[in-house]
């Protein structure tokens, strides 16, 4: 075990950098946006996240991924905080992490409302299936030109 | 401030209307007529729970009696319950279900827009967060009751009939009682029945576009948002959604 306040605050967000999001493994949890703020004092480690959907079970088994990845750097002290306000936004999704979407064959979010283009062709010939996907953030959309259908991360 | 017992009638009205909604909603996971509303139903659903989950957890807190959001959800019995008696009633079939969510929607929407200025910051954080799920539930109910009300002759009987089962629960959104006042009066929140033209533009502008009629009468039922005369459907639907913990208390998993 290590002690917290030997660990700088830019480490543990380097750490969590490598933490997938459980439900679109291609990007972290940091590039999702959910992690607010990270807060190194005697009494441990402070990880506050804000979550993305209210019913989104995947915020759960973000904070479990979070305690057991900083748990094998030797930091056994995390605690907890859900920040509700600001809501999360899509605008939160780093510029990494949309690329990452993209290469995986979701559409990042638009503030348009739909996506730029197919992911798969880079077709901007696109129409919406249904508003609601395979996950809380997701609607479906397909490409006329390529026919295959995609995942469309909704901008909130 | 709005007393305490006020505030928590106000955040149990709140959390029941999502939990029962939600709860009705999930009835349909596996049982869609097509993936992609099987899909979007639990998808609601799921945002519905979500959101119960932040307004029941303040309610006990509010309430002090050390009740959590799983207490309120799962141990209080019919009578106890704050929800408007168009969310408990059965969802007979696709055609009711999308239609009392819209009704449901036309109101959470531009309610959930106006508890963004609540002077209680919680309850305005909550409503900033549910909003923007809010405005994605309303943006398709409202297009199924045109597809299905615009569509043959037999989605529009269906719709038809579904219009004249429900309308007369759709008014008791919007009917202010002495809570309401109470929390005006507290700046918590407007009072419901300022919602009634913004209810009534989308309603009127949906039905214009799904051939749908609106009916005259203004009668509306009452006595689920003040929990004094619940419908016998109420308690069915609890005795499903509560087995587990009646049966099993404390468990967990
Ligand atoms: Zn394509």
């Amino acid at each position: 075990m290590v002690e917290a306040q030997t660990i700088s605050e830019a480490q543990v967000w380097e750490w969590l950098e490598d933490v997938p999001d459980p439900e679109i493994p291609v990007i972290s949890v940091v590039d999702l946006g959910v992690i607010r703020d990270v807060d190194v004092s005697d009494e441990g480690v402070i990880v506050t996240i804000t979550p993305t959907y209210s019913g989104c079970p995947a915020m759960s088994i973000i904070s479990l991924d979070v305690e057991l990845a900083l748990a094998k750097r030797g930091l056994e002290k995390v605690h907890f905080k859900t920040r509700l306000s600001p809501a999360w936004t899509t605008d939160w999704l780093s510029e990494k992490g949309r690329a990452s979407l993209e290469d995986y064959g979701i559409a990042p979010p638009q503030p348009a409302g739909g996506p730029e283009r197919c992911p798969h062709c880079q077709s901007k010939n696109v129409e919406k299936v249904s508003q609601f996907g395979s996950t809380a953030c997701k609607a479906q959309w397909r490409c006329r030109d390529c026919l295959e259908p995609f995942d469309y991360f909704k901008c909130i | 401030m709005a007393t305490d017992s006020a505030l928590f009638e106000f955040l149990l009205r709140q959390g029941d209307n999502s939990l029962v909604l939600g709860h009705r909603l999930s009835e349909w996971c596996g049982m869609g007529p097509a993936l992609e509303e099987d899909i979007a139903l639990a998808n609601t659903a799921l945002d519905l729970i979500g959101q119960t989950r932040l307004w029941l957890s303040y309610a006990g807190e509010v309430e002090g009696a050390g009740r959590s959001e799983d207490d309120l959800a799962y141990l209080r019995d019919a009578y106890d319950f704050r929800n408007a008696l168009l969310l408990e009633v059965p969802n007979e079939d696709f055609g009711r279900t999308i239609l009392r969510e819209f009704f449901f929607d036309a109101f959470q929407l531009p309610w959930l827009h106006a508890l963004i200025d609540s002077a209680d910051e919680r309850v305005a954080e909550i409503a900033a967060k549910s909003a923007k799920e809010a405005s994605y539930h309303l943006e398709r109910s409202a297009e199924t009751v045109i597809a299905l009300g615009d569509g043959t002759d037999e989605s529009n009987a269906k719709m038809t009939a579904a219009l004249t089962y429900l309308w007369p629960f759709a008014g008791e959104l919007m009917v202010d009682d002495e809570v309401d006042h109470a929390i005006a009066e507290a700046g918590v929140a407007p009072l419901p029945s300022t919602i009634k033209p913004a209810w009534n533009a989308t309603i009127s502008g949906t039905f214009k576009e799904a051939l749908l009629t609106r009916p005259d009468s203004d009668f509306a039922h009452a006595g689920g948002r003040n929990g004094f005369r619940h419908t016998e459907h109420l308690g069915h639907m609890l005795a499903q959604m509560q087995v587990l913990q009646r049966s099993h208390p404390g468990a967990a998993w």
